[in-house]
């Protein structure tokens, strides 16, 4: 059985139930614990865990992120909730060079449990340093798993898992997303979401529209669009987690629709849409009848004005003229 | 006034005397033959020797219980053989062969020995200042006695690491002594071009964090103010921050030329080498004669033979292994 829930309240809850069941997990974060999170997905937790499991931390994202990796390596399985995936940058040299290699670098002696919760993306009129989308850059690092659930069923079933993961999980939430609705299986039920394993969240034998993130979203409603009103079938696929990445699934669709699309909201140059290209011209070339198309976000920092900030993320129109351009011949 | 300090802190047993002496030996025969061959070109990347600094080492290390976290810089050859690694196995790691500490990933930079609790050398400065933390409060939640000894030099105290981690560790009562070892020399920049305010036990304070300083050439006082500040740490729970001045006898790292230094400068500290200084008070206290001495040091470097002659003939890591560890369960 399942109900409906806000994508943070499905992420409220992942927390809640994974606090409960194993005393080795702990929440840091800024302003996580009196003012319940900045999007207010820890909402109640401090008061339930106290203040020792639930800690609000000063303005020092490098050394708390630090202090994640430390705690990981030594037994608990901490959970670092950084504002915005904009502050994240300030502690890449505690994800990249330390999180990201240390089991590796070390030999496989010791290993880093650590997840860190991030939102991204634009929407909000909040500007160039707290609008941006970062998935492309966490997919770049080997050592880490990326995750970038786009419904409230995925946050928390995801969300689950990673806090499980004995390795560590950059768990990329949207800040556009929190209020979103879902279907979510009961609690009690034990839903856990695989990583590496796509949905495909609507069949289609036209093309395949490949979408991160918030634009997993934007790439189903675009197919809805495409078959009411020009009768094509899309098939849209959402990765769910970049690292590992379900590349089975993807290829497969290619290679029965010939033709694919990627969405995602960050920019154009080395992005999600430009390595999936990639991959899907080394894994299904001869199945191609068009090259892969990407719709990304703008190559600007992200702008305040409303009408500019419209124009620098991709809408539902952007995807259905991506995709009517593959099958242009048809 | 150096013969006063040593006056004040008197010799633990014999036998525990003898012992950090040798060890100190070791570690000194292992950063020279480190250093040989490294400039015969069989290390390869990067060599920071800690020579010079032993009593430091040895003195701080030795004030640890078993059951304590260690966690050190990218100088760290002297840390992880004072906590009890196999010499071999540390040599083997430096010539990037697979029996060394980390199966030849890590190299002289990146040392690490789980089993001993030698968290690790790391090659950002100041980047295990929040590690250091984090294993604290780990320790802290899991209930346990564990502190936390983390060492790094005076350059790491200009990151911002530096001022984070002791703020959070005074903010959440953690159990981590920050040692500071005080060289005078920041990678090749003498301290007074870069710091502004020099004395890091008011920096510390600064932070709320209660500071101790000691002669870090010599062992004793090391030991003994290490140990004030690791009890402090474990009984009330918060943190301390010891300063130890000491010296570098050569480069920042082995490739790079002597810099800044006088003459005068390097005859001085060579005086102070606490080899030296820590033999002569062992002799003259009558635990050590001088043919015990200097068996002390023919048996280092007859340890250090064994060690390389165990890593050169230990193979290179097989290519088919280049992913292995990458995840949980990923190859091996």
């Amino acid at each position: 059985m399942s109900r409906t829930l806000r994508y943070r309240e499905a992420l409220n809850e992942a927390l809640r139930e994974e606090l409960r069941r194993d005393e080795t997990v702990l929440l840091m974060g800024e302003d996580i614990g009196v003012y319940n999170g900045a999007f207010k997905v820890t909402e109640g937790l401090l008061a339930e865990f106290g203040d020792q499991r639930v800690r609000d931390t000063p303005i020092s994202e490098n050394t708390v992120v630090g202090m994640g990796v430390g705690a990981a390596m030594t037994g608990l399985r901490p959970i670092v909730e950084i504002m915005t995936i904009n502050f994240s940058l300030l502690a890449l040299d505690q994800i990249v060079n330390q999180a990201a290699s240390i089991r590796y670098m070390f030999g496989g002696q010791v290993q880093v449990p650590l997840v860190i919760r991030t939102p991204q993306g634009g929407g909000g009129q909040l500007g160039p340093t707290h609008s941006h989308t970062w998935e492309s850059l966490f997919l770049h690092v080997p050592g880490l798993h990326v995750a970038v659930p786009s419904t409230p069923a995925d946050a928390k079933g995801l969300l689950k898992t990673a806090i499980r993961s004995d390795d560590p999980v950059v768990f990329i939430e949207h800040e556009r997303l929190y209020g979103q609705r879902g279907e979510v299986p009961d609690e009690g039920e034990e839903h856990l979401v695989p990583f590496g394993q796509a949905a495909i969240r609507r069949a289609g034998d036209d093309v395949t529209l490949i979408g991160t993130s918030r634009m997993a979203l934007t790439a189903w409603r675009a197919a809805d669009q495409l078959a009411a009103e020009h009768g094509i079938q899309a098939e849209v696929v959402d990765p769910r987690t970049l690292r590992p990445l379900d590349l089975d699934t993807i290829v497969a669709s290619v290679r029965k629709t010939n033709r694919c699309v990627v969405v995602e909201e960050g920019w154009p140059n080395g992005g999600v849409g430009a390595t999936l290209a990639a991959l899907i011209q080394e894994h299904a070339f001869e199945w191609l009848d068009a090259p892969v198309v990407r719709v990304t976000g703008a190559d600007v920092p992200m702008p305040y004005a409303k009408s500019l900030e419209r124009a620098a993320v991709p809408r539902e129109a952007d995807v259905v003229r991506a995709a009517l351009s593959t099958l242009r011949d048809v | 006034m150096f013969a006063a300090v040593m006056a004040d802190h008197p010799l633990p047993d014999a036998g525990v005397a003898t012992e950090w002496l040798q060890a100190m030996h070791l570690i000194r025969r292992f950063e020279e033959r480190a250093s040989e061959l490294y400039a015969q070109g069989r290390i390869g990347g990067f060599l920071h020797v800690s020579t010079g600094e032993e009593a430091t080492i040895i003195g701080s290390v030795r004030a640890l219980r078993e059951t304590d976290y260690l966690v050190s810089t990218y100088r760290a050859h002297g840390h992880t053989l004072a906590r009890g690694s196999e010499p071999g196995r540390v040599m083997a790691e430096l010539l990037g062969r697979v029996d060394g500490l980390c199966r030849g990933r890590a190299g002289s930079t990146h040392l690490f020995d789980g089993a001993r609790r030698f968290m690790g050398g790391y090659g950002i400065v100041g980047a295990h200042l929040p590690l250091a933390a984090g294993f604290a409060l780990a320790a802290d939640r899991l209930g346990t006695q564990d502190v936390t000894l983390c060492q790094f030099g005076d350059g790491a105290s200009n990151q911002a690491t530096f001022g984070e981690a002791l703020n959070l560790a005074a903010l959440w009562s953690l159990p981590v002594v920050f040692m500071v070892t005080n060289n005078r020399f920041a990678a090749a920049d003498a301290q007074d071009k870069e710091s502004s305010t020099k004395d890091l036990v008011k920096r510390a304070k600064g932070f709320g964090v209660k500071a101790l300083r000691c002669d870090g050439m010599d062992v004793v006082q090391t030991h003994d103010v290490t140990a004030e500040a690791l009890a402090v740490a474990r009984e009330e729970r918060r943190p301390m921050l010891v300063e130890a001045r000491t010296y570098r006898f050569r480069g920042h790292s082995a490739a790079d030329p002597d810099e800044e230094r006088t003459a005068e400068q390097l005859e001085e500290w060579r005086r102070r080498d606490p080899l030296v200084t820590f033999g002569d008070r062992l002799v003259k206290a009558g635990i050590l004669d001088d043919e015990r001495r200097g068996w002390l040091d023919r048996d280092a470097i007859a340890r250090i033979d064994e060690a390389v002659a165990f890593a050169e003939a230990s193979p290179e890591p097989d290519p088919q292994t280049l992913a292995d560890d990458l995840y949980a369960g990923s190859g091996r």
